[in-house]
């Protein structure tokens, strides 16, 4: 299995305080890749300088062989790595169509065009619409995003997220504040979405990691504790004790 | 602290879904027909000369505040200096105009507004790149600053700028064509038609381009559309020139329509001008600034020769505007939409009568005060005997004082008496409304 992500000795400290305390990391592709970890392990933090957000303060992130490190994250997002967030992150006055439809202006090569007639472009409506379609949004085509309910906007979360067709898939709690039923529906989504995807997740919800992942990386205070499948990981004593075990209290 | 651009974002609407903004393109030809045939009859329906010249300026007005809009409605840029584009553009055009003139440049009249348009782009693509580098408060801060630096360096600079006077130029220049000089101002008015239906269409095409689309999204979530590709620093930029190119097209168009150009077209009066015009229209919906543009033009020019207190009408109405309609009155037609598409709409007329007929009556006490008032204080230059309304006031008896003052106290009570009529209306109106969806 060819890895498309590494990320070797990364670092990031915020002032005084090491946030991150280096990290490596080698997802495969086409691998689902959960990272898990107590509260304040770093989990998010990760995400953002996977995806550019913040500048690492040493080491380096390979996407695809490519260094990645420090660049901006519109520059990564084109090289097809994209990202969801923890706290839904859309665009609350354009609909539910609109939304999709920006997500994949760029990557179907309109970029800042003022010459194209956004509507008359039959592959982009019919590619936007299939993925309202995909996220089970059909029904909310034209609804403004802001108005829908919270469940939708996570699965719009994703919608944006896949829109530009991304290799790579960062997903950041996709199922936090979910009841069971929206959960199972999430997951339901999220597996069709990464399909012959490199999806990696932040996640809480054990259920889901597990029935989920390929492979599961414990983070804890900044450092990967363990990485290997499910199983490797519900066997590690190492895990037991630092995260799981007191999950279990 | 929030962004000064989170106060003024883009109100949103009462109902959910979304008004469908993407007509068709016959629906769209028909609506610009219908724009088209409007500007061609409006100089026939006024003999005036005085409503010709209004006529002309609200065109100009027109574009300036759409161009405006395409910065603060659709891509959230609160700018104070937009009318460093639409001046520096003006000028560049009355240079221009009067090299024609004198022979040393061949270039048709008709086109120059496109010369103003691509002074106003350039000093977009210059200003703009120092501009946009921040959003936000920062924006605005800096949009201001550039705005003094220009109204600074039109006093230092009087050979461009004409200094107090300004530049003056003769829009007729060589022979007529096709028998046009663009002498009597009919000629000019549809010059002005002409290049505010062009450029209006322009602009309303350029919301359905993939960098309109973006421009929304910018303004919506900026770092979220770091994520999905985009620069937003490079859609701010790219809205910002374009803009930049209207408001040039609008300062060339004021050339031509004045013949002549001072420091005061590009400064900070005109930039806050521009803003008031579309925020009272509504920068929510592309035809606000429309709307905003003619009102206001039409109150600053007609409202002036009716009373000296117009200045004080004009910052209420902004106020009471900005405090209960924020979306502008674009805002007060699209709270109407459902209701109307649904047939609702006439239980709501009996509310807006009965309060209507109050708040008019309240104006009316208003309006007499506020005018004693004037002349009662300025009765050296105004006279302290006047007609108003019909009748013939005295303002230094107490009498007229009193009915005034009544006729207002009782005109309020009775509007806040009757509201509760038109709330009850619509609450029930809301209810229906939200029963038919579901």
């Amino acid at each position: 299995m060819s890895t498309i992500l590494e990320l070797r000795q990364v670092y990031k400290r915020f002032g005084r305080t090491e946030i991150i305390n280096g990290v490596d990391l080698a997802v495969g592709r086409n691998e689902r890749h959960a990272v898990i970890g107590p509260n304040g392990a770093g989990k998010s933090t990760l995400f953002n300088l996977i995806s550019g957000r913040f500048p690492i303060t040493s080491g380096q992130i390979l996407l695809d062989g490519q260094d990645i490190s420090n660049t901006t994250p519109n520059a990564i997002n084109r090289r097809g790595l994209s990202r969801s967030f923890q706290i839904t992150n859309i665009f609350p006055k354009l609909s539910v169509f609109e939304n999709v439809r920006c997500a994949l202006l760029w990557s179907m090569g309109y970029r800042y065009s003022f010459w194209h007639r956004v509507g008359s472009l039959g592959q982009v409506q019919a590619h936007a619409q299939d993925i309202v379609e995909r996220i089970g949004l059909a029904r909310r085509r034209d609804r403004m995003a802001g108005v829908l309910s919270y469940a939708e906007q996570r699965a719009l979360e994703i919608g944006v997220t896949i829109a530009g067709g991304a290799e790579v898939i960062l997903l950041d709690e996709p199922t936090a504040g979910m009841s069971h039923s929206e959960t199972a529906e999430a997951v339901d989504l999220i597996r069709s979405v990464s399909q012959g995807k490199t999806l990696i997740m932040v996640e809480h919800d054990m259920g889901v990691v597990f029935g989920l992942a390929d492979r599961i990386s414990v983070l804890v205070y900044g450092k990967v504790l363990a990485t290997g499948t499910p199983a490797e990981i519900r066997a590690n004593p190492a895990v037991q004790e630092a995260y799981l075990g007191a999950m279990a209290e | 602290m929030r962004d000064l651009t989170a106060k003024v974002e883009v109100p949103s609407l009462e109902t959910a879904s979304l008004p469908r903004t993407r007509f068709a393109l016959g629906r769209q030809l028909a609506l610009w027909s219908v724009v088209a045939a409007v500007l061609l009859v409006l100089p026939l329906l006024f003999e005036q000369s005085f409503a010709l010249s209004m006529l002309s300026q609200m065109g100009i007005a027109v574009i300036f505040a759409l161009s405006y809009n395409m910065l603060l409605g659709q891509t959230g840029m609160l700018s104070f200096g937009h009318a460093v584009y639409f001046g520096l553009g003006s000028f560049v055009c009355a240079h221009v105009l009067n090299a024609i003139g004198a022979g040393a440049l061949g270039l048709p009249v008709t086109l120059l507004p496109l010369v103003g348009g691509l002074a106003g782009l350039g000093f977009g693509i210059v200003f703009g790149y120092v501009t946009t580098k921040r959003s936000g408060t920062p924006f605005a801060m800096i949009s201001l600053g550039i705005a003094e630096m220009v109204a600074a360096s039109a006093l230092m600079f009087p050979a461009f700028f004409g200094g107090e006077g300004g530049i003056v130029t003769d829009r007729v220049v060589g022979d007529p064509v096709l028998g046009v000089s663009f002498g009597p101002q009919i000629e000019v008015y549809y010059l002005i038609a002409g290049w505010c239906l062009l450029c209006m269409i322009a602009m309303y095409a350029l919301t359905q381009t993939p960098l309109g689309r973006m421009a929304n999204a910018v303004r919506d979530n900026p770092e979220r559309v770091r994520f999905i590709g985009y620069d937003p620093t490079r859609v701010r930029y790219r809205m910002f020139c374009l803009a930049s190119f209207f408001a040039g097209i609008a300062g060339g168009l004021a050339t031509i329509n004045y013949e002549i150009v001072t420091a005061e077209t590009l400064g900070l009066m005109a930039s806050g001008n521009v803003l008031f015009m579309a925020f009272v229209g509504g920068i929510g919906h592309f035809f606000g600034p429309v709307i905003g543009a003619v009102l206001v033009s039409y109150l600053q020019s007609a409202l002036s020769t009716y009373t000296q207190a117009w200045l004080l009408y004009f910052g209420l109405f902004f106020v009471i505007m900005i405090l209960f309609a924020p979306g502008g009155i674009a805002s007060l037609f699209a709270v109407h939409a459902a209701p109307l598409r649904h047939g609702l709409l006439s239980r709501l007329i009996p509310g807006y009568l009965l309060c209507g007929a109050m708040l008019a009556v309240m104006l009316l006490g208003f309006i007499a005060l506020v005018e004693m008032l004037y002349h009662f204080e300025q009765g050296a230059a105004l006279g302290r005997e006047f007609n108003l309304f019909g009748f013939h006031v005295d303002v230094t008896l107490l009498k007229p004082w009193l009915v005034a003052g009544a006729v207002f106290a009782v005109g309020l009570a009775a509007f806040l008496f009757t509201l509760p009529v038109v709330k009850r209306a619509w609450a029930a109106v809301h209810v229906e409304l939200q029963a038919r969806d579901a």
